[in-house]
């Protein structure tokens, strides 16, 4: 505890700023029907109603609450992207390590694998399987977990390469030790700094990807508050120079900061980079 | 003096050092490195500075060219270099002076070439830049250099790129950069440590001759005694930033006045006392005609045969590419052999290591040169001991607890050692623990791959002699593979030398270090450098005789 906060003081601004963003939003998340006046899909008004007593950001396409929408939308959006972002990272992590540490033909098999994957563009192939299987909340976590983790294979397989070949790795093999022995203990605990890092900024793309999936119509499903669907439904707002519609746009955009804030601090401390004055 | 030391004038002060004073920064704080040294520098005079790592030797000498690390700072104190103060003067100044009148020769030359460029487009681009000669004037310099420094094919061999010639090479070249501007001062970097002694006899052969030659001043920086009492006129023991005795090279060698200096003298006086072989019908490690390579073709390894009795020690000797840290891989399965068998007390062992049985593992162990990367970062002591002790030996952790005081014990070290973790600790220290764990094992035999060379003198000698300690007490076996004839003087009962591979000479230590030697084995033992100041000198004449 005491070093969490000797740690907090040491920490530079921005990355207080990116900390408190995320303390907000996840706040925000898992007090949703407390911090909100009405329901998620309820409809209290007219259409397109403005800023004001009663709606303080006004009302949606279908006379919805904005606000309550918006809050909602910090649980869904970053509840899924959390999710997916650890399933990509189990999946991508486990494979990486497992690659790099059996190495020969296992690492050649899983690496072309990923190969494919990566050569298919990753909009258009989400669109593709969604399509095909539907768009119900966890097929698109399995779907875009498994798009994803084939970065995350690709990092973990990187810093993994320069830790297997280190004497320790070869002691442990030498003594015996299985092969879960040997990533679970030796390499993984030695790989976890980058890999954290990159959590965060995984984190944010996923966050992007399902917001752009959403506005296109195949992520979340209405009545599911979600930022992304919510920038679309309200776009015709935009002709009349009503700013409504980008205040879901302004809250993926200020946690991608905040989360890129937080990493970038991370990746200073853990692999000892200091500016150069 | 010597030889031809008539030749060696000294004069005037050239570089004049009062009360240098370093900082370095760690943790965000700033630790004296460099505690007020005096040094002055002689045109003409070649002085040693040596030390142990973390002695200052370094850092002094790039201070003589008003520079620090990055990290680090000047703090207090004066350095004149010809009447400019260089800890005063501007950027600009100092950037003249560098390369032109001061040169640096770094120990690795592997590194500090550009790999793009060729050697004589390096040598030329310092006096071009300086604007002292034209390119072409710089070219023919180079090629006279180059023949002064005994380099093959001088006319040619500057048109090379540095990966095109060998590390003994490559350190030639680097030191005819380095006087390419003729400079008044040349700073020598521990030029010889990472070259094999072989090569590194030439290499101390070539730098003393252009020395002597151009009446040049040098600052000679090693941490091997032997090394620095021939080059040097005078000597400067450094130990954490502080001096300890300066002196007259000779003088220091025959009657050393410190405490520490002795020590360093005395170092690798160590010498096991001889035992007789008792050869057995079953040796506990046999090695069978046994090839290795690196995929399908590179052949590293041919025909080794090797016996190891229980309890002594077989040192395998050779230099770099000899094959000797391969025949560990081999042994220890990491590379299955394309032919021959390796048997442990009389049962032939599975060629990988995979398929070995973890009776048969744990027989084997092995301690590895750099003990940074021997120790996972991430383990206390307690897991990296704890571990062999529950993995073979299926303790509990009462029983295990009591083991690993023990074991730290017997290395040497306090128990609350076992909290710490290996960036906590030095690197003797570290060294200590990766002895630890191979004796958790409770093993038969345990290779160690250069275990002393990455250590300081000192260090190195107490981890030799905790080994025989240990192999006193426990009849544990050693297979020591080494680069070092020193160590092996110290520690072995049996020699095997090898070459390009194979084995050259084997046999007990006493048959193998009085001659008649083999030739390479007579190479290898006339280039160990000795304390003698007059010692290079005397090989070269002798070389030269016998040609």
């Amino acid at each position: 505890m005491k070093q969490l906060i000797k740690l907090l003081k040491s920490a530079p601004p921005t990355a207080i700023f990116g900390l408190l963003v995320i303390v907000v939003y996840v706040f925000v998340a898992f007090f949703a029907p407390v911090l909100t006046p009405y329901g998620e899909s309820e409809i209290v008004g007219s259409e397109f109603e403005p800023w004001g007593e009663g709606f303080v950001l006004g009302t949606d396409n279908l006379g919805r609450d904005m606000l309550t929408r918006l809050v909602y939308g910090a649980r869904n959006t970053i509840g899924i992207a959390f999710a997916t972002t650890c399933l990509a990272f189990l999946i991508g992590g486990f494979f990486g390590l497992l690659a790099t540490t059996l190495g020969g033909w296992v690492d050649q098999v899983l690496g072309r694998i990923v190969d494919v994957l990566m050569a298919i563009p990753t909009l258009i192939f989400a669109l593709l399987i969604l399509t095909i299987l539907g768009t119900s909340i966890p097929v698109l976590i399995v779907v875009i977990a498994i798009l994803d983790s084939t970065r995350v294979f690709r990092l973990a397989r990187a810093v993994s390469m320069n830790i297997v070949v280190l004497d320790f790795v070869e002691a442990a093999r030498l003594r015996g030790e299985g092969i879960w022995w040997v990533i679970g203990r030796e390499v993984l605990p030695n790989s976890m700094p980058p890999l954290v890092a990159e959590f965060g900024l995984r984190f944010c793309f996923v966050f992007l990807f399902i917001s752009a999936l959403s506005f296109l119509g195949l992520g979340l499903q209405p009545p599911t508050a979600d930022w992304g669907s919510m920038v679309r439904d309200n776009a015709t707002l935009i002709t009349y120079g009503d700013i409504t519609p980008l205040l879901p746009a302004g809250a993926i955009a200020l946690l991608t900061v905040g989360v890129n804030f937080v990493v970038d601090w991370f990746l200073h401390k853990t692999s000892g980079l200091r500016d150069e004055h | 003096m010597s030889t031809d030391g008539g030749k060696h004038e000294i004069g005037e002060v050239l570089l004049e050092m009062r009360g240098l004073r370093i900082e370095g920064q760690s943790d965000e704080q700033w630790h004296e490195i460099v505690n007020g040294i005096d040094l002055t520098l002689r045109r003409g005079e070649v002085l040693g500075l040596i030390g142990e790592s973390g002695a200052g030797k370094s850092t002094i000498g790039i201070a003589s060219m008003g520079f620090a690390r990055p990290g680090c700072r000047i703090s207090g104190g004066t350095i004149v270099f010809d009447g400019i103060d260089m800890t005063a003067a501007s950027e600009e100044t100092k950037r003249e002076i560098r390369g032109s009148r001061i040169a640096y020769v770094a120990q690795s030359a592997a590194a500090s070439f550009n790999p793009a460029h060729k050697l004589i487009d390096q040598y030329s681009e310092t006096p071009v830049q300086h604007g002292i000669l034209k390119a072409a004037e710089a070219e023919q310099d180079a090629k006279d250099l180059y023949r002064r420094l005994q380099l093959p094919d001088p006319d040619n061999i500057g048109y090379r790129y540095p990966h095109q010639v060998s590390g003994g090479q490559l350190q030639r070249a680097m030191t005819a950069m380095a006087m390419s501007c003729k400079p008044d001062l040349i700073i020598f970097d521990e030029p010889t440590t990472a070259l094999d002694v072989t090569t590194q006899i030439e290499v101390l052969a070539a730098i003393k001759d252009v020395v002597r030659q151009s009446n040049t001043a040098a600052i000679y920086i090693t941490h091997d005694l032997a090394v620095v009492a021939q080059m040097a006129d005078r000597i400067m023991v450094l130990r954490y930033g502080d001096l300890i005795e300066e002196g007259d090279a000779r003088e220091m060698i025959a009657n050393p006045k410190e405490d520490y200096t002795r020590q360093l003298l005395a170092v690798r006086t160590y010498k096991k006392e001889d035992t007789a072989a008792a050869p057995s019908e079953r040796p506990l490690l046999d090695i069978q005609d046994v090839s290795a390579a690196y995929g399908k073709t590179l052949l590293v390894l041919q025909d080794i045969d090797l016996k190891v009795e229980r309890g002594r020690t077989v040192a395998i000797v050779g230099e770099s590419g000899s094959g000797k840290s391969t025949l560990a891989r081999a042994i220890t399965g990491l590379l299955p052999p394309l032919k021959g068998k390796v048997l442990f007390d009389g049962e032939e062992l599975p060629a990988s290591y995979k398929a070995r049985t973890r009776d048969q593992l744990r027989h084997l162990q092995m301690i590895y040169q750099m003990p940074d990367t021997a120790l996972n970062p991430r383990q206390k002591v307690r897991d990296v001991i704890g571990r062999p002790l529950s993995f073979y030996l299926g303790m509990d952790s009462q029983a295990r607890e009591k083991r690993i005081l023990e074991l730290l014990d017997m290395i040497e070290l306090p128990a609350d050692f076992a909290d710490r973790y290996p960036g906590e600790l030095s690197g003797g220290q570290k060294q200590r623990i990766c002895i630890a764990r191979a004796l958790a094992a409770n093993p038969e035999v345990i290779i160690c791959d250069e275990v002393t060379s990455a250590l300081d003198q000192l260090v190195a000698e107490e981890i030799l002699k905790l080994l025989q300690r240990l192999q006193d007490d426990l009849g544990v076996t050693y297979l020591f593979i080494t680069h070092d004839l020193a160590t092996v003087k110290a520690i072995s009962d049996e020699i095997v030398v090898m070459l390009q591979g194979r084995i050259v000479a084997q046999g007990e230590k006493q048959e193998i270090l009085t001659p008649p030697h083999h030739e390479y084995t007579e190479l290898l033992l006339s280039s160990v450098p000795e304390m003698d100041p007059d010692w290079l000198d005397g090989v070269l004449e002798k070389r030269k005789a016998a040609q």
